[in-house]
């Protein structure tokens, strides 16, 4: 029994043909799911980057703002809308408790999405499309990002980061190239 | 003192038994169900919170009850149990002296004051920062001495634990090799080590970042030695729990491994392989390479994840050899239609096998899988996920052992029943109900930790399907199943215990359908020859692999459809 000590030379006895079998089968799949994911690397199209830099939160901000300035196209309440051009760099900036700014895209060009936070850990959540992002303070990663399908976009906070962490939204516009 | 006033003799399984482990046992047995009580009550009040027609907390009042529930349910209801199952695997179950017992009650009181430091930590508003406390977040500096405290109590109870194999060894109370169960304890306890150092490692630098002394704390840092707690130490539930289905299998139906060398394999390969684990927390932070993040995830988690899908087949299999044993044997699935279901031991048990198995441990893998977490990662998907593997299989398999503590330990006779009959099913099925809504919700994009998907303070605004507005609903009326099932078990525990009839010195108690001695001679007849035949074991063996290909698949697909990114 289990809450007894087994008989001696248990070590010796062979394996159950069927537990064996298992055994295969199972470390097998586990090989299969390993596999996956470096093929998946090589195939798929949704992957991470792994590009990310150390950066303070004020030269970060810096950025932000640089591109804010040069590509508002509207104001929307609180947040300016920004359009940069097609292929650039884009900067989303995550703080208690806005994404800021909103971003206008072109469906089907590509992007580089640069994310960090200038104050607390949050989290990059788009959605429907439901892509999701840890963002630190202190660095900034980037990831290479195509729109497939016009419309808008909600970003949502989904790192806890305070009492205000549910009022915590942004947005991203996919427009058709016109 | 002599001898004979440390030790009693079990009438029912002929161990002896240390008055003072007993003691131990029953201490941390009963603070940990009263931490489950009120655990219980915050995850009530949080899902009845999310479910959006009924907002029951305000949003300052949710955070902190979600933290309290964190810490209330995850550490203290379990570790201390945990401690229990210890010094039942060590000292109860190898006939031996408990090592220190002083330091045992060091252990205890320690655990003890450390809980109730961070529970008033967190209820005076200022440290809802989550179990998880990441910073830059700081909370109050009694919240994280509260958890150092309590984690160096975990620790010593460990030391306790180890001391007592030693004792057990050179004392000779046992021979030959230690039963497979305390084997499985021995896993825990090893990992428990390793854990709860790297509990101390990263929550001493943050309680002194909290006082002032050190001027920061790296974010990334912190999560990777903090998840090397958080995530390894759900190994330890998954050794201990797993330790405890054999212990159960053992005494209510007298089932023995088909074979012990594979079932020890099994339990040896959580400790070769999880201590990595962490990974899976960082599948979506910058600055971790993929090469990394696939080896650690992979590597060392699929061997991990080997480990429990073995136990997945010699469990039920063990079951289904002392079933056929004793001539249910017609079809495939006699032994499991004749099985004691009226037995809440054994019926918490099963329940929590399956549904580990097959809510937890598939839901797990795929969601631990590099490029598919980007789909799933803090969605509540997440904790959908972890009240499959932690309230479903853990919890359940605790509850379901406590029938049998409660005679053999508190020498009581269970209390009400047709309650404690009903109550895995219950509980087992309200948990499936969160379990599923929150992965329901959460493939659907909500997040996890939140207090209002309808955005309604945001500056911008947001719609969540009315789907996932129904998956919460479903998720709240779960809830609510699930406490009642919980309160039936405090109820069946706290009144058995305390006025339940007490059981004589020399009173057999019949664990089982079978009586020890019985179960004994049929399991005598099979063994690790290979001569049992197990085909309805095959048979739901197969179903589990069908379920995890199809759904490891399905989620790739959906993977698949969101937009491209490298
Ligand atoms: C009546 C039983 C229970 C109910 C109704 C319940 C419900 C919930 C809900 C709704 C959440 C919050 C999801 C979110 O907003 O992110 C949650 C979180 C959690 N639950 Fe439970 N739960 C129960 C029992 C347990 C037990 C027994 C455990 C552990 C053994 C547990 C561990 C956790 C943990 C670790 C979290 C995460 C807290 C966090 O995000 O910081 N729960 N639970
Ligand atoms: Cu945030
Ligand atoms: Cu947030």
């Amino acid at each position: 029994m289990g809450i007894a000590s087994p008989r001696a030379g248990w070590w010796k006895e062979p394996i159950h043909k069927v537990e064996l079998i298992w055994i295969i089968v199972a470390f097998l799949w586990g090989l299969g799911m390993f596999f996956m994911m470096i093929y998946w690397h090589g195939v798929g199209n949704q992957n991470l980057s792994n590009e990310a830099y150390r950066i303070t939160p004020a030269a970060y901000a810096a950025k932000v703002d640089k591109m804010t300035e040069e590509y508002t196209v509207r104001q929307e309440g609180a947040f300016p809308v920004v359009r940069p051009p097609p292929g650039s760099d884009v900067y989303m900036m995550g703080r208690v408790y806005m994404w800021w700014p909103m971003l206008e895209l072109v469906k089907g060009e590509t992007y580089r999405l640069h994310l960090s936070s200038i104050d607390l850990q949050h989290g990059f959540s788009l959605q429907p499309v439901n892509i999701n992002l840890q963002v630190h303070p202190g660095y900034e990663s980037v990831v290479t990002m195509t729109p497939n399908q016009t419309g808008q976009f909600g970003i949502v906070c989904n790192e806890y980061c305070g009492f205000g962490h549910h009022t915590m939204t942004g947005r991203i516009y996919v427009v058709d190239n016109k | 003192m002599t001898a004979a006033t440390h030790f009693r003799t079990c009438p029912t399984t002929g161990l002896k038994i240390d008055r003072s482990a007993e003691n131990l046992i029953k201490a941390n047995a009963v603070v940990a169900v009263v931490f489950l009580l009120i655990g219980g009550l915050f995850g009530l009040s949080i899902a009845l919170t999310r479910w959006p027609a009924v907002h029951l907390l305000p949003a300052d009042w949710f955070y902190l009850a979600l933290t309290a529930h964190g810490f209330d349910v995850l550490l203290a209801w379990i570790i201390f149990f945990e401690m229990a199952v210890l010094y039942f695997a060590s000292a109860i179950l190898l006939n031996s002296r408990i090592a220190a017992p002083r330091w045992g009650w060091a252990q205890f009181w320690l655990m003890l004051v450390g809980a109730l430091m961070t529970n008033v930590a967190v209820l005076q508003g200022n440290s809802s920062v989550m179990f998880t406390s990441y910073p830059p977040l700081v909370a109050a500096p009694h919240f994280y001495l509260g958890l150092v405290l309590f984690a160096v109590g975990a620790l010593i109870g460990c030391a306790v634990f180890f001391g007592t194999l030693v004792v057990a060894r050179d004392e000779k109370t046992y021979q030959g090799s230690v039963p497979l169960v305390t084997f499985g304890a021995i896993t825990a306890a090893i990992i428990a080590v390793f854990t709860l150092a790297c509990g101390a490692i990263i929550l001493i630098p943050t309680f002194l970042w909290s006082i002032g002394i050190i001027s920061g704390v790296d974010p990334l840092m912190y999560k990777l030695v903090w998840w090397g707690m958080g995530h390894s130490s759900q190994q330890i539930n998954v050794a201990a729990h797993v330790a405890v289905w054999y212990a159960i299998g053992a005494m209510v139906l007298g089932a023995k491994p088909i074979s012990e060398k594979v079932s020890r394999m099994a339990f040896l390969m959580y400790i070769l392989f999880l201590q990595l684990a962490s990974a899976h927390h960082l599948l979506v932070e910058p600055g971790v390479s993929s090469s990394w993040k696939i080896f650690n995830t992979s590597y060392a988690m699929y061997l991990a994840v080997l480990g429990s899908m073995i136990h997945g087949m010699t469990v039920p299999g063990a079951i289904e050899a002392a079933q056929r044993a004793k001539g249910f044997n017609k079809g495939l699935f006699e032994w499991l239609r004749k099985a004691p279901w009226g037995n809440p031991a054994f019926a918490g048990m099963f329940l929590s096998l399956v549904m580990f198995g097959f809510l937890g441990g598939i839901s797990g893998v795929v969601m631990g899988t590099e490029q598919i977490n980007l789909i799933i990662h803090n969605t509540i998907y997440v904790p959908g996920h972890f009240h499959a593997t932690v309230v479903a299989g853990t919890t359940l398999a605790f509850m379901a052992i406590t029938y049998l503590l409660v005679p053999l330990i508190f020498r009581r006779e269970v209390m009400f029943k047709k309650v404690a009959q009903w109550q895995p099913y219950v509980f087992g099925l309200g948990i499936a109900g969160i379990s599923l809504f929150m992965m329901g919700a959460g493939t659907l994009g909500v997040p996890r930790r939140h207090w209002d998907i309808t955005f309604a303070d945001a500056l911008s605004q947001f719609q969540f399907s009315p789907a996932a507005f129904l998956m919460l609903a479903l998720n709240g009326l779960s809830a609510i199943v699930a406490a009642i099932g919980g309160a039936m078990y405090i109820i069946v525990v706290v009144c058995s215990v305390f006025l339940g009839r007490k059981i004589g010195d020399n009173e057999v108690v019949q664990l089982g359908p079978v009586s020890g001695a019985a179960s004994a001679a049929a399991v005598a007849r099979y063994g690790n020859e290979g001569t049992l035949k197990i085909p309805g074991t095959v048979v739901l063996v197969a179903v589990f692999f069908v379920s995890f290909v199809l759904y490891y698949f399905v989620n790739w697909k959906y993977l698949a459809e969101v937009w491209p990114l490298k």
